[in-house]
């Protein structure tokens, strides 16, 4: 598995990680937070668009698309597989 | 001027007092089951109005029990009570009565899915602030049950401030009632304490509070905190006194220091959210149900991309193919009520009247109800199941690349039915540049009625052969609807590279999970767009009929060889006719497209609405009564100049085509245009541009051929 310090669009679909932090200059990702998309929430990628972008990730549930460039501002420690 | 002695009393000054209504406003975030919710409890008893001032629609419903009105007010969905979309900030302005001539509702009935309480919850965390009575309708609690998610109802609601959660599965109709009685004595119960997620966010409120000049709500002194004097804010900062900008500038920097307030107000209200859900949530629900099971199989990039074209088809094949059969009854009806008419009254001009203006006209239009149906009902279908959400992030990239975001699809997807809608659903879209490059572009989709000047015009010079194994007349349809969508694409791209240039749109969506479309919500809407055509049909067409008519029939001519037969005739009373003599007037403007005062007259009557163009055509081509398709295409065809030369030759053909497919001949897409950008420039721009491109293109092919 790959270790700590890399970002949401760094999963591969079907794994899981933890928020650890966020980059929030681009006002999308503050948007993205007030989405639940915050520090301590664990993300899966459920899939992505054709040629990887956008992406589809799930918490708690709900679903959200993003791009890989907000993606990016999303650091994420101690990816693991789903089941 | 106001002389001395005198008052003036605004309208908006005056609040009239009806018989005791409570007003409770229906929020929740979108997808979160709150208009199925809304349809369920109020029926059919609801009306779409507007707010004064703004012409935003207003959707209210009533609930009547023994003693007491309550009106429910619908409100666009939102995650929160900061804005991002002008959508969201309807919903917003609505809770804290900012829009014009409106009180605050007296309690909020807040729309939480069950499935997915941790977004949910962040909204009521926020409602709770506002200091009004709240009850939470927990929707969807089968499918959370069914996936193996147990909420503790009772903990939760002592999280909440001892507010009332009802469990509801909307679809079915359980628990409806206890919303019900729940709702009843909503208004007079006592507002909930706020949670103590924030507590230094409220804390600064209240000090800021003391100072202003009018009583203001705690929460909106939060939202000024965290959002900023922004948009409607703005008015609160002016309430607050003279010393309120330093002070506010001051908490700020106590509150958020280097962090952006959004930011920060998400990790706070979240860490509340997940600490409370890790005491009622017996189970993380599971990350795959069937459902998304399946939107992950159609959500893999190549077979997702390929559903949605195959989805796309299938919709345009069914408008056709279904349609055909109702059309066919409706045209029949109309002219056999036409000539009936024209029997029974004789001739004269009032049998004219109600045959060849109101009948014909109204008819011609009436004709599209079955394909707009269809279409609105697999659009209703797709949004409803969460499909059109898919598709944004599907075409995402594509968009891209013409300088838009996948979240455009929705908007242009709707317009093949109607334009109006199709610029009503870019209200989503965040960024205003983003949607007014997709406002622009809407109207270039090929609606549903453009539909029979196309299908006219194909039928008669289209020949029916087989190019391999595809019909060429399907083909040139085809390439009209693909002419309109490059259309639309170019101008986007056109604008995004002039005057709206700018940063790249964003892209960031929820991708609800796929539920089946509830029925009553499809027909309440289906019935809904139904009306408003059918009202289309009775004021602005009618209307257009009549004066068309009327046109074509006055001045009478007096000198008309008895000798000609009854078409000829038909046919010199028109050429000396007002309408005939305007087309004239115009003819020299048109000419060089290759078109005569006839069709020159028709183009002419179908700027306040297309869909009369066809039935113009019929008025002008003097087919009178017995108006179907054929005849009307026969006539086109030996329709000759004075010379003898044919008018309706292939090249002029197309460049009418091209015509149709660019201009923009509707009164109401303009109007809404308007009313969406909230100025006059843009339909100006949309209606100059698209008119300008039609002309210049039928120009274009018919002096090069």
């Amino acid at each position: 598995m790959e270790g700590n310090g890399n970002s949401l669009a760094s999963l591969k679909r079907g794994q899981k990680g933890i928020i650890a932090s966020v980059d929030t200059t681009d006002p999308l990702v503050q948007r993205l937070m007030t989405l639940g998309l915050v520090e301590g929430t664990e993300v899966e990628l459920a899939g992505s668009a054709l040629g990887g972008d956008p992406m589809e990730f799930r918490l708690f549930g709900c679903g959200i698309s993003l791009r890989q460039e907000q993606a990016r501002r999303f650091t994420v420690a101690s990816p693991v597989s789903g089941d | 001027m106001t002389s001395p002695g005198e008052t003036r009393i605004h309208l908006s000054d005056i609040t009239v007092r009806r018989q005791p209504v409570a007003s409770i406003a229906v929020v929740g975030s979108p997808n979160s089951g709150k208009s199925t919710l809304f349809n369920r409890l109020t029926g059919l008893r609801q009306r779409i109005g507007n707010y004064p001032g703004v012409t935003v629609e207003r959707h209210v419903g009533t609930l009547k029990t023994d003693d007491q009105t309550i009106e429910l007010i619908d409100l666009p969905g939102t995650h929160g009570l900061s804005a991002h979309s002008f959508e969201e900030q309807i919903a917003i302005d609505v809770i804290f009565g900012r829009m014009q001539g409106t009180q605050p509702p007296d309690g909020i009935l807040a729309v939480v899915d069950a499935t997915n309480l941790y977004q949910g919850l962040y909204l009521v965390q926020q409602l709770l602030e506002l200091e009004r009575p709240v009850v939470i309708a927990l929707t969807m609690s089968d499918a959370a049950k069914a996936s193996g998610l147990k909420i503790d109802l009772e903990a939760l609601s002592e999280r909440l401030s001892g507010i009332k959660i009802c469990p509801v599965v909307a679809t079915t109709g359980q628990g409806i009632n206890e919303i019900r009685n729940a709702l009843v004595d909503l208004a007079d119960q006592p507002a909930p304490k706020p949670t103590s997620a924030w507590p230094e966010l409220a804390a600064a409120a209240r000090e800021l509070a003391k100072s202003a000049t009018v009583p203001l709500r705690i929460a909106e002194i939060e939202r000024l905190l965290v959002d900023g004097a922004t948009g409607t804010n703005q008015h609160v900062l002016e309430c607050l006194g003279s010393n309120a900008i330093a002070d506010v500038e001051r908490y700020r920097e106590e509150l958020f220091g280097f962090d952006p307030p959004l930011a920060r107000e998400a990790r706070v209200r979240y860490g509340w959210v997940r600490d409370v859900l890790a005491d009622v949530q017996q189970k993380a629900p599971p990350f795959y149900s069937w459902r998304t099971r399946f939107g992950s199989v159609i959500n893999r990039p190549i077979p997702g991309t390929i559903g949605l074209f195959l989805v796309m088809a299938i919709v345009f094949q069914a408008v056709f193919a279904w349609a055909t059969p109702i059309m066919d009854l409706i045209d029949d009806a109309s002219a056999v009520l036409g000539s009936a008419v024209t029997v029974r009254l004789g001739d004269g001009a009032f049998s004219s009247l109600i045959a060849d203006g109101v009948i014909a006209g109204v008819g011609s239009v009436i004709i599209f109800l079955p394909q707009i149906m269809i279409l609105f009902l697999f659009i209703i279908l797709l949004e409803d199941s969460g499909y059109l959400a898919r598709a944004a992030y599907l075409m995402d990239r594509a968009m891209r690349s013409v300088g838009l975001s996948g979240q455009s699809i929705i908007p242009m997807i709707s317009s093949f039915a109607c334009a109006v809608p199709g610029i009503m659903a870019t209200r989503v879209i965040p960024n205003r540049r983003d949607r007014i490059a997709t406002i622009l572009a809407a109207p270039f989709m090929t609606c549903s009625a453009r539909l029979p000047i196309y299908a006219l015009l194909i039928a008669a010079f289209v020949p029916a052969q087989n190019v391999g194994f595809l019909n060429l007349q399907g083909l040139v349809l085809f390439g009209l609807y693909m002419f309109g969508i490059v259309g639309g694409i170019l101008t986007a791209l056109l604008i995004r590279q002039t005057a709206l240039r700018g940063p790249k749109p964003a892209f960031a969506l929820m991708l609800p999970e796929f539920r089946r479309p509830n029925i009553q919500t499809v027909l309440i809407q289906l019935l809904g767009r139904a009306r408003v055509f059918l009202y289309r049909a009775g004021t602005v067409i009618f209307t257009v009929a009549v004066l068309v008519w009327a046109l074509a029939y006055y001045p009478r001519a007096t000198d008309i060889d008895p000798s000609l037969t009854e078409n000829q005739a038909a046919a010199a009373q028109l050429e000396q006719s007002m309408l005939g003599r305007a087309g004239k007037f115009v003819e020299p403007a048109f000419k060089p497209l290759g078109w005569d005062w006839r069709v020159s007259s028709a183009v002419i009557a179908g700027f306040p609405a297309r869909e009369v163009v066809v039935a113009v055509l019929g008025t002008v081509y003097a087919v009178g009564d017995e108006a179907d398709e054929a005849t009307l295409s026969q006539r086109l065809k030996s329709a000759t100049w004075p010379d003898g030369r044919p008018v309706f030759t292939l090249p002029m053909v197309v460049g009418l085509l091209i015509f149709y497919a660019c201009c923009l001949q509707c009164a109401a897409t303009l109007a809404v245009i308007k009313r969406e950008t909230n100025s006059w420039r843009w339909p100006i721009v949309a209606w100059v541009y698209m008119t300008s491109i039609g002309y210049v293109g039928a120009l274009l092919v018919y002096q090069l051929s």
